[in-house]
């Protein structure tokens, strides 16, 4: 073969494989296990979230990509080179830090040109980058400000200066909107997707809100204890969680339990449902179907149409503005939650509590999962 | 319920604070007393400051007081840091809590203890006491107060912020000396000025562990005062509470205000 060809050949590979790579990555501290045998790629200017309950593991799995961690066993891949014996300053990795860790001594340009003048950058490079840096994150005049002079929101930024003036090759954030009251959060989680597609830069953000990493992510990876649960698209999490824990964890859900009949059906205390994508699973095995509150309609009388119907009395509802929320009391005494949206002036004020009500859904919108 | 101070409070306040200054402020006004007698009042004068410039005895004792405070409180501070480091960063290190307990001991351990034990040290090792014994006697002393003002400084550092400047490709050590060290200088200075302060001041270490031609002030004033008060002494000690007390209050200014002051000039600088 050519070189030519194969040079062209090795740039397709290099597309091809991810920036980062956790190869089979197991953390011990003492005897507990933090991490265990956790395998998974990030590509080459994803927007990727880590996001699990506190304590499941994805901080250390940041930690261990910044360099603060080392794992037990297996290997983590940055482009392709195993970085186990690159210590943390040598990197090309940066990491915005939860509580934002501005040094106090120093002003706002100063907390954003250190990374530079660790490099020995000249003072005008140093100069014209935290400039650069200072307009991307929309504070140029505030360079000679202290820390201390500075609210949440700017201290915020300036971290996210600090950690983006090296063009790193991958931007580790920590649960980097946490400390940011609710609006001020849902804005700058906007502005966070705007900037990374405009730098192109691969970022993974650790976070516990999974409405966060569903807003931001271009995929998330769910955790618990430790492990991997599911790694997809936020839409496909949402609606095709791969258990039952990964359904629960994320948004709200029904669960009803029950059997794949010869038919293809699934029986339940409910009676029998029909359900769809059920090809894989055995008959005859338990099963278990998710509902989310949002696909089930509600309504006084019995529908018509192929779907599935329950009747129940609405025991609970929660009012929550936008939509409410009805928990309803079925036949074999288990609760649905139900949400509808409040579009009339006075929301659906024709349901309340005590009504006999009749719950439907089109056998395609649950989800047959089989642990 | 009344707001303020009760008459109490206030009788209490009164009481605690004349027990502690009353003998020091009479000893400040003597100094200043024209007359020979110490205990006769005769008017105002500087008198026994100028005979204390005549006074060489007492001005060698001073200065070798000066530089075994200023080199046992620098040798201190160093010792003191690096363990107090050591005790908050190594974390459970087998026999963390025994190694701590020994930093701590000489804070307790009476004075008398300590100046004895040294003695029988510097003599089982054959060394020649005196301005050298005293310095690292003093060292001994003053370290583990220094090594308890920078711990407390520690236990309250942010780890992140060393993190945070390693992530940014600044390398370990670097990192120590320029974020670590500088944001606890205040309590490195308090401590400094702390152990100075203790240093001068020390009678019973020191005159355990001297020899021949390494007199201190304190030593020099108590076998002084053996032989009776001279008016000079009142001066000399009257000099000796302005230096301490310039001393702590320096510290504790320092341990305030360090970290601002620093701030404002680094401003300051770039401007």
């Amino acid at each position: 073969m050519a070189d030519g060809g194969e040079a062209a050949q090795n740039n397709a590979a290099n597309e091809q494989s991810p920036l980062v790579r956790f190869e089979a990555v197991t953390k011990r501290f003492g005897s507990v296990a933090a991490i265990e045998s956790f395998s998974l790629d990030i590509a080459h200017g994803e927007f990727f979230a880590l996001l699990g309950p506190s304590g499941c593991g994805k901080t250390t799995l940041l930690r261990m990509l910044a360099g603060f961690e080392t794992p037990t066993e297996g290997r983590i891949l940055l482009d392709r080179e195993d970085i186990d014996a690159v210590q943390p300053h040598r990197r090309p990795v940066n990491m915005m830090f939860q509580n934002y860790a501005l040094f106090p001594h120093l002003t706002v340009e100063r907390n954003i040109g250190f990374g530079l003048r660790q490099e020995n950058a000249t003072r005008a490079e140093i100069s014209e980058r935290v400039t650069e840096m200072l307009a991307l994150v929309r504070l140029q005049g505030f360079g000679r400000r202290r820390i201390d002079q500075l609210s949440g929101g700017q201290r915020q930024r300036v971290a996210l200066a600090r950690s983006l003036i090296k063009r790193p090759r991958v931007l580790l954030l920590d649960e980097p909107l946490a400390a940011l009251d609710k609006k001020l959060r849902a804005e700058t989680q906007f502005e966070l997707m705007e900037l990374q597609r405009r730098l192109g830069t691969t970022f993974v953000i650790v976070t516990h809100d999974q409405e966060e990493a569903m807003i931001v992510a271009d995929r998330i990876a769910v955790m618990n204890h430790g492990r991997l649960m599911q790694v997809a698209t936020p839409s496909e999490i949402y609606e095709r969680p791969n258990s039952r824990w990964v359904a629960d964890f994320i948004g709200e859900v029904t669960i009803v339990e029950g059997r794949i009949s010869a038919s293809g059906a699934m029986d339940s205390a409910l009676g029998q449902l029909r359900v769809a994508g059920t090809s894989g699973a055995k008959s005859g095995g338990t099963v278990w179907l998710a509902l989310r509150p949002e696909k089930i309609g509600m309504s006084g009388e019995r529908p018509a149409g192929e779907l599935n119907k329950v009747p129940g009395t609405i025991s609970e509802i929660g009012y929550r503005g936008d939509i409410s929320i009805y928990k309803v009391r079925l036949a074999d005494r288990s609760l649905m939650k139900v949400a509808l949206a409040n579009v009339g002036v006075r929301g659906n004020a024709r349901f309340k509590a005590g009504d006999l009500v009749w719950l439907s859904w089109p056998p395609d919108v649950g989800v047959v999962l089989d642990s | 319920m009344k707001r303020g101070a009760s008459s109490f409070n206030i009788i209490s306040a009164v009481l605690g604070l004349a027990f502690l200054y009353l003998p020091i402020t009479i000893l400040v006004i003597y100094s200043f007393n024209a007359s020979r007698l110490v205990t006769i009042w005769g008017g105002w004068s500087l008198e026994w400051y100028r005979e204390l410039l005549r006074d060489d005895a007492v001005l060698q004792a001073a200065w070798i007081s000066l530089r075994v405070a200023v080199l046992s409180a620098s040798a201190a501070t160093v010792l003191g840091t690096l363990a107090a480091v050591a005790l908050t960063r190594m974390g459970r290190f087998r026999g963390r809590l025994l190694f701590s307990g020994m930093v701590y001991a000489p804070l307790v351990i009476p004075e008398v203890i300590t100046g004895l034990s040294l003695l029988l040290l510097f003599v089982a090792l054959n060394a020649d006491r005196g301005f050298w014994t005293i310095v690292i006697a003093h060292t001994t002393l003053t370290m583990c107060f220094v090594a308890v003002i920078v711990q407390s400084r520690l236990v309250s550092f942010d780890r992140s912020l060393e993190e945070a400047a390693m992530d940014l490709g600044c390398p370990p050590v670097k990192t120590f000396l320029t974020i670590t060290l500088r944001l606890i200088a205040p309590a490195i200075a308090a401590g400094w000025m702390l152990a100075f302060s203790l240093s001068l001041d020390d009678l019973v270490i020191a005159s355990f562990t001297t020899g021949p031609g390494a007199t201190t002030l304190p030593i020099r004033i108590y076998s002084e005062v053996r032989l009776g008060v001279k008016p000079e002494i009142n001066a000399v000690c009257t000099i000796m509470i302005a230096i301490v007390a310039v001393g702590t209050i320096a510290a504790s200014l320092i341990a305030k205000s360090g970290t601002a002051r620093r701030d404002r000039a680094a401003l300051g600088a770039q401007v």
